[in-house]
């Protein structure tokens, strides 16, 4: 910066060090919970200090049968439930969205702005506004229950359609002439030359819907009453509604470290491709 | 190989023809150059014939066949772009090969093709590196090197030495001339630039406004002109135009000047090329000079017919001081002036 | 729009789009449809028949004290989470823009709770303010100030706005920080030679460099309040208490799930859309106008 006044950049970083606590206040909370056992967990005042029963509570969350009292799937299964799902939705989404930007750009055919539109149309209707039919189609198609019903529903994406005709946009019209030149047929061409120029925006869309997949939280809740298709995120809130009985905070919060943990890490370690694909979807 | 055969074509784009009838017969082996101002439709012109335009109406043959409704890729034609068009995410040996692969070639043939196109253009030791990670040049004959191996009838340059400085331009230049000459391919070549027009082609192509103006070799079109268009467009310094009369057997400038030589009669352009005007000081040309610019080889002054307000310029061997309103006599042989007439085409 | 050049005519392009516009038409398009029909008509108590009845749905919810309060309460929880997020963020982002070296560093350490799904952070901040056991709980008492939220509406309003708010702080800070970081130095340093210091800087430079930003994130974080935050409100107060936190999302779920009023949830619903579709032109508008820029 302009000024090179230590006292000014030291404020500076204590500032940022006062957001960044108040930020991580919450998930220090959580992993001290999830250190201590469950006798501790009940005294008042509760510890701020992380204690040693973090590997016990690790095993006993993964592998038992959820909070005593309670009748869940076991959290290694919540776990895998909620990969499917987040690997589902955002893979799908991908496929489809390219797919459908593929056809807008590269061919002209009659309803092309027609099915444009109707793509556009689903940015309007969040699941939240058409809760009640949406789960009667799904019921009457028999998808309650099942991986299907947990992610098709959720995989047509104007967002990711838009985002991908853009960036088919920017590749000169000279990669497809030349493709043409060489032979490749439309299919060819998307192969070998479309994905493979996308595939930076693939990443980092996936980075974003991977987040949005794991997190879903509504439409889970609606369309799975059966305990094994039950999914990490989903878990937390039955826990806390047997917590009132028995209070078990060292599981629940150990189980919500697990629920947060693998979007957390895209994250940090996709940080590049995260704020990539924020930025581009936003577009 | 095969020649190419252009007949009566037509593009139009909705409403509006862009191409009026273009004909034009283009002998196997021979290096055709398009040339003209942008949006004339050369670039249209060449698409159409590499399949890339639809054909309005008219015929494209290449060899003996029609080929108006056949796919870019079963043409036999290979095209070089003008940003090269390069997959960035293939390296320049797949690049090369990607064509032929899809023509289901055998690797050890397709292996056999690029390395002998990569020796003929030495990007031997490129091969392995990605597009971006080679320069303006290299990738320019990355984009060489993939027509070459498809062994095409016809080679198509789409403006292709345009995004390179001015002395690798040059040297490409003569490059992609001893190339063709070398696999004897038919080439068709667009350019806006009528240097390089000249010293590519075998023959040109001035089009303008979707018209061809004249086809034939660069010193018919330097020596005879057939409109005010190629004459202007063709050589450099551009000619200069002067309203005259002709009368006689001779040639009457607005100031009153007579020079001997030309035919007709009646109200004419007199078009002269600055380097044919010969420093004579009792010669009926006389220019009022503004300023000269000194080119070292050769002086180019500017003015203006004296006593008019025709603008005028005149290249003078070496160098030469000029001061502002000096008179400067010229004379010109009667063989190196071009009359036009009313709508601009040459007389006699 | 569309490219120069076009692969030929064929029946691909309808396969290529098909499962798209298959899954837009079954999940979408047809509950819509669906729920604007609803939304006109009454079912008796049975459930043995319906009558269509025009506007009578809307007109009932427009005439309901509870639904009008849950209006005000949206307004009121969406524009004090905008707030809150946003102005944290911007300080945040101020300073971290100061930072020469370590932005980067500072921006991973603040934007992971983007990841961390609402229920969670729910979960986390009901936890913290737990009225038996909550470690704020227990600090607020030690400080003379008694919480329970679970039967103070205020509190409860206060806690789902913070943990709302404080999930969408990553989203906001990221874009001011881009923001920041792409107005050039040299306006930054010219505003230095007048004699501009840096928080007179801050304040005539660069917020009004970064106000499209400004209103493009009000916009994403009123759509954020209003949509995405069902699963905070669920785990933490569930509506409660008594409707004090039960916002227009939460009161569409609990009519139609827990309360099988059908046709004034699918009123709710369309309602809803018209929010929606009245915040996507609003975007639309705006990003059009970025691209001016």
């Amino acid at each position: 910066m302009v000024e090179n006044r230590p006292w000014l950049a030291f404020f500076t970083h204590v500032v940022l060090l006062i957001g960044i606590a108040v930020i991580a206040l919450p998930i220090w909370i959580t992993f001290v919970a999830a250190t201590h056992d469950e006798i501790r967990m009940t005294q008042v005042p509760l510890p701020l200090l992380p204690g040693d029963q973090f590997w016990a509570n690790l095993k006993a969350t993964l592998f038992g049968r959820g909070l005593s009292g309670t009748e869940t799937a076991p959290v290694w299964r919540m776990l895998f439930n909620s990969l499917v799902m987040a690997m589902a939705i955002a893979l799908g989404k991908i496929a489809i969205s390219l797919l459908s930007a593929f056809a807008i750009v590269y061919f002209r055919f009659p309803f092309r702005m027609g099915f444009f539109w109707m793509i556009f149309i689903t940015l309007m209707l969040p699941v939240e506004v058409r809760i009640l039919p949406t789960f009667e189609v799904v019921a009457q198609l028999g998808m309650l229950n099942s991986y299907a019903g947990l992610t098709i529903p959720l995989i047509a994406s104007a967002t990711a359609t838009f985002m991908f005709r853009q960036v088919f946009l920017t590749i000169p019209d000279e990669m497809l002439e030349s493709a043409r030149i060489d032979g490749a047929g439309p299919m060819r061409f998307f192969f070998d030359i479309l994905l493979p120029l996308s595939r930076t925006n693939i990443a980092a869309l996936f980075v974003i819907l991977f987040i949005y997949g794991w997190n879903q939280y509504l439409w889970p809740l609606l369309i799975t009453t059966d305990q094994d298709m039950t999914t990490i995120v989903m878990s937390i809130k039955q826990m806390l509604e047997a917590a009132e009985q028995s209070p078990q905070w060292n599981i629940i919060m150990m189980t919500a470290l697990l629920a947060m943990l693998p979007p957390v890490l895209v994250v940090i370690f996709m940080q590049k491709l995260f704020v990539k694909g924020l930025t581009e979807t936003e577009k | 190989m095969a020649g190419i055969v252009l007949d009566k074509l037509k593009k139009s784009y909705g409403g509006t023809e862009v191409l009026h009838g273009v004909n034009a017969e283009i002998a196997d082996g021979e290096f055709v150059v398009i040339v003209g101002p942008s949006g004339c439709g050369k670039s249209t012109l060449l698409r159409m014939i590499a399949g890339l335009e639809s054909v309005t109406e008219g015929e494209i043959r290449i060899g003996e066949r029609v080929v108006n409704g056949l796919e870019p890729a079963q043409r036999d034609i290979a095209m070089v772009f003008q940003n090269y068009a390069l997959y960035p995410h293939m390296s320049v040996r797949q690049n090369m090969a990607y064509g032929l692969k899809i023509r289901g070639l055998p690797k050890e043939e397709i292996d056999r093709r690029v390395e002998e196109a990569a020796d003929i253009l030495e990007i031997r030791d490129y091969l392995e590196r990605k597009p971006r990670q080679l320069s303006g040049g290299q990738r320019q004959r990355v984009a060489m090197g993939r027509a070459i191996v498809r062994k095409p009838q016809v080679f198509l340059f789409d403006e292709p030495l345009s995004n390179l400085d001015a002395k690798l331009r040059v040297q490409m230049r003569l490059e992609i001339r001893r190339l063709q000459k070398r696999l004897g391919v038919t080439a068709v070549y667009v350019t806006h630039d009528q240097v390089e027009a000249m010293t590519l082609g075998d023959r040109l192509m001035v089009l303008n406004g979707g018209r061809s103006e004249q086809f034939g070799t660069p010193i018919e079109l330097y020596e005879r002109p057939q409109t005010t268009f190629v004459a202007g467009f063709i050589g450099s310094p551009a000619m200069n135009f002067l309203p005259a009369t002709a009368e006689g057997g001779e040639v009457v400038l607005e100031n009153g000047a007579r020079l001997p030589g030309g035919t007709g009669a009646g109200r004419v352009r007199l078009g002269l090329r600055p380097e044919h005007l010969l420093a004579d000081d009792g010669g009926p040309i006389r220019l009022q000079a503004i300023l000269a610019e000194q080119l070292g080889a050769s002086t180019l002054v500017h003015g203006t017919l004296e006593g008019t307000d025709s603008a005028l310029v005149a290249a003078l061997p070496g160098t030469r001081a000029v001061t502002e309103g000096e008179v400067l006599g010229f004379s010109v042989a009667p063989a190196q002036m071009h009359l036009f007439d009313g709508e601009g085409r040459r007389i006699g | 729009m569309l490219k120069r050049v076009h692969f030929p005519a064929s029946a691909l392009p309808y396969l290529l789009v098909a499962p798209q516009v298959a899954i837009t038409l079954v999940f979408f398009i047809w509950p819509a449809s669906q729920a604007l029909w609803q939304s006109m008509l009454i079912e008796d108590a049975f459930g043995l028949s319906t009558e269509f009845v025009w506007f009578e749905n809307f007109q009932a919810l427009f005439e309901d004290d509870q639904y009008l309060g849950s209006f005000r309460r949206t307004a009121f929880f969406s524009l004090a989470v905008a707030f809150l997020s946003m102005s944290f963020s911007l300080v945040l982002a101020g300073f971290a823009d100061r930072v020469i070296r370590g932005a980067t560093t500072y921006r991973t350490l603040l934007i992971w709770p983007y990841a961390i799904a609402p229920v969670l952070a729910g979960a986390l901040w009901v936890f913290m303010f737990n009225p038996t056991l909550g470690i704020v709980a227990y600090g607020l008492e030690l400080l003379g100030y008694e919480w329970n939220h679970q039967l103070r509406g205020g509190q409860a309003m206060a806690l789902v706005i913070m943990a709302a708010s404080w999930k969408q702080v990553a989203y906001n800070f990221l874009f001011y920080l881009a923001a920041m970081q792409a107005i050039p130095r040299s306006v930054i340093e010219a505003a230095a030679i007048d004699g501009a210091g840096p928080i007179r800087r801050f304040r005539t430079i660069v917020f009004p460099l970064v106000s499209p930003t400004t209103f493009f994130l009000l916009v994403i974080n009123l759509v954020y309040a209003f949509f995405d935050t069902f699963g905070i409100i669920h785990a933490v107060t569930q509506g409660g208490p008594a409707n004090a936190t039960t916002i227009l999302v939460y009161k569409v779920y609990n009519d139609g799930f827990v309360g099988l009023d059908l046709g004034g949830s699918a009123a709710q619903s369309v309602i809803l859309m018209v929010l929606v579709i009245a915040l996507t032109v609003v975007q639309f508008r705006f990003i059009e106008r970025k691209v001016e820029y």
